[in-house]
């Protein structure tokens, strides 16, 4: 079996993996990371989606062996320090999930979103997401936290110290960095 | 589903790529993996081995060659999309690039990959087809080039032989055209039902030359040479335009499926030609 050398959330791995694993199937089985969903299993629905050296990634649609060599962030790698990451947080407060089954993979194709994109439109946010879909018929509140976690990225960038931001959310400055340090 | 088993490997060299795929007729390139890993996973397709070209290196990237821009079969959507090359001179391969699938996809799939895949929905083989490409191909007899017209043969069949490897597509500079890529489709991230890739030269206000091609209105991209005849000429604007574009199915024979009977695929042609052309004439 080949020999895969990879980053997950910030952890490094060696293991062997069968050359026909998908890598959402690595993430889960061999590594126990099941905060990635498999959702449709056709590429489309997006709920599996992770960071591939930082740009994101369908991983039911990459082999494991692929990966190798490579950095990969899951939902699991996102809080840093107990503290939840902008995204996440908007999402749960504009309660842009119902179910959760989709959440983890548009938060990641979120991220990547505001990595091109800081201050997306609402289009640019639909258009930047129509890869990931929800069945709970909630766009219009994932918009407007992907809108939300936007600005408060934005504001927490700008401030010049951490207890200088604007935001209601003091720990919020701190946790933005992770942001920059997936690529 | 879990794909069948296989054999992988990720040569370093493209001869050895060649080798092993020469001596192996099942044996399927991976690129991007954004049409294969899909054909696995359903069982659709089941290679007896699979070589990832990802650690070959000189396929991937942009380069200008006077005449010509070099994309080589390993650059991603993405970095087409963000290319400043193709921007200035292929102006449609990135419009139309933009629309290929989502973002996720659009990391992962590669040019190459979409162009050897040869789906008659893809967008990509339209565009190499109305912008005259070549297709630069090595394989165990040497390198050759393949041009667009010669390239697509069937639903998912190139004129790649057994052992051969798409290296890199040369797109010629049509700078001074103005583009549009017009898209059908039922959803967001849909296949096009049907897509027209269209440039025009214009001279004091008339058309001089045209170029259009059609996604999936075949079991190959079509050129649209009839309407690129009458539109020889014309004045640019929209009522010339449409009136040209209502031959636009001429050469077509497109299918019946689930998104679309055929004799409605060719009146979308017609009405999608003379709006992609009426955008690239800026009428």
């Amino acid at each position: 079996m080949p020999n895969i050398r990879v980053t997950v959330d910030g952890v490094r791995y060696d293991d062997q993996v069968e050359a026909r694993n998908l890598l959402v199937h690595y993430l889960r089985e061999q590594l126990g990371k099941v905060g990635t969903p498999i959702g449709c299993d056709t590429s489309n629905c997006g709920a599996c989606t992770v960071l591939l050296d930082g740009l994101s990634a369908k991983s039911c649609s990459v082999l494991a062996v692929q990966a190798d060599g490579h950095d990969i962030t899951t939902i699991e790698g996102l809080a840093a320090d107990g503290r939840w990451h902008p995204l996440q947080r908007a999402f749960h407060e504009h309660h842009a999930l119902q179910c959760g089954y989709c959440t983890p993979g548009m938060i990641l194709a979120a991220i990547d979103l505001l990595r091109e994109n800081p201050d997306p439109s609402d289009e640019e946010i639909r258009e930047g997401l129509e890869g990931n879909l929800c069945r709970c018929t909630g766009y219009a509140n994932i918009v407007a936290a992907v809108r939300a976690a936007a600005a408060e990225i934005r504001a927490a960038a700008a401030a010049p110290a951490p207890r200088a931001s604007a935001d209601p959310v003091p720990s919020a400055a701190a946790a933005a960095p992770s942001v920059e340090a997936t690529p | 589903m879990i794909p069948p088993r296989f054999d992988y490997t990720r040569p370093a060299t493209l001869a050895e790529a060649v080798g092993i795929l020469a001596a192996d007729e099942d044996a399927k390139v991976l690129a991007g993996g954004q049409s294969l890993l899909p054909l696995l996973r359903f069982r659709l397709a089941s290679p007896t081995s699979v070589v990832d070209l990802g650690a070959i290196a000189g396929l991937r990237g942009v380069a200008d060659e006077g005449g010509h821009v070099r994309v080589g079969a390993l650059t991603t959507h993405y970095e087409v999309v963000n290319d400043p090359l193709i921007a200035a001179h292929c102006g449609l391969l990135a419009q139309a690039t933009r629309t290929v699938a989502d973002p996720a996809v659009r990391h992962r799939g590669t040019i190459g990959g979409s162009m050897a895949h040869a789906d008659p929905a893809g967008d990509l083989p339209a565009v190499a087809l109305a912008l005259a490409a070549e297709f630069l191909v090595t394989g165990p007899g040497g390198d050759r080039s393949v041009p667009a017209a010669e390239f697509f043969v069937d639903y998912l069949t190139t004129a790649l032989e057994p052992g051969e490897v798409l290296t890199a597509i040369r797109i010629p500079k049509l700078d001074g055209w103005s583009f549009h890529y017009e898209k059908f489709s039922r959803t967001a991230q849909a296949w096009a039902i049907v897509g027209v890739a269209a440039a025009v030269r214009r001279v004091n206000g008339d058309i001089t030359e045209a170029r259009v091609g059609l996604t999936n209105m075949g079991t190959t991209p079509v050129r649209a040479d009839s309407v690129e005849s009458a539109c020889r000429g014309i004045p640019a604007q929209a009522d010339a335009i449409h009136e040209a574009a209502r031959s636009a199915d001429a050469e077509a024979d497109p299918p019946s499926d689930l998104s679309a009977q055929a004799d409605y695929r060719r009146h979308l042609a017609r009405v999608l030609t003379g709006r992609a052309l009426a955008r690239a004439a800026g009428s």
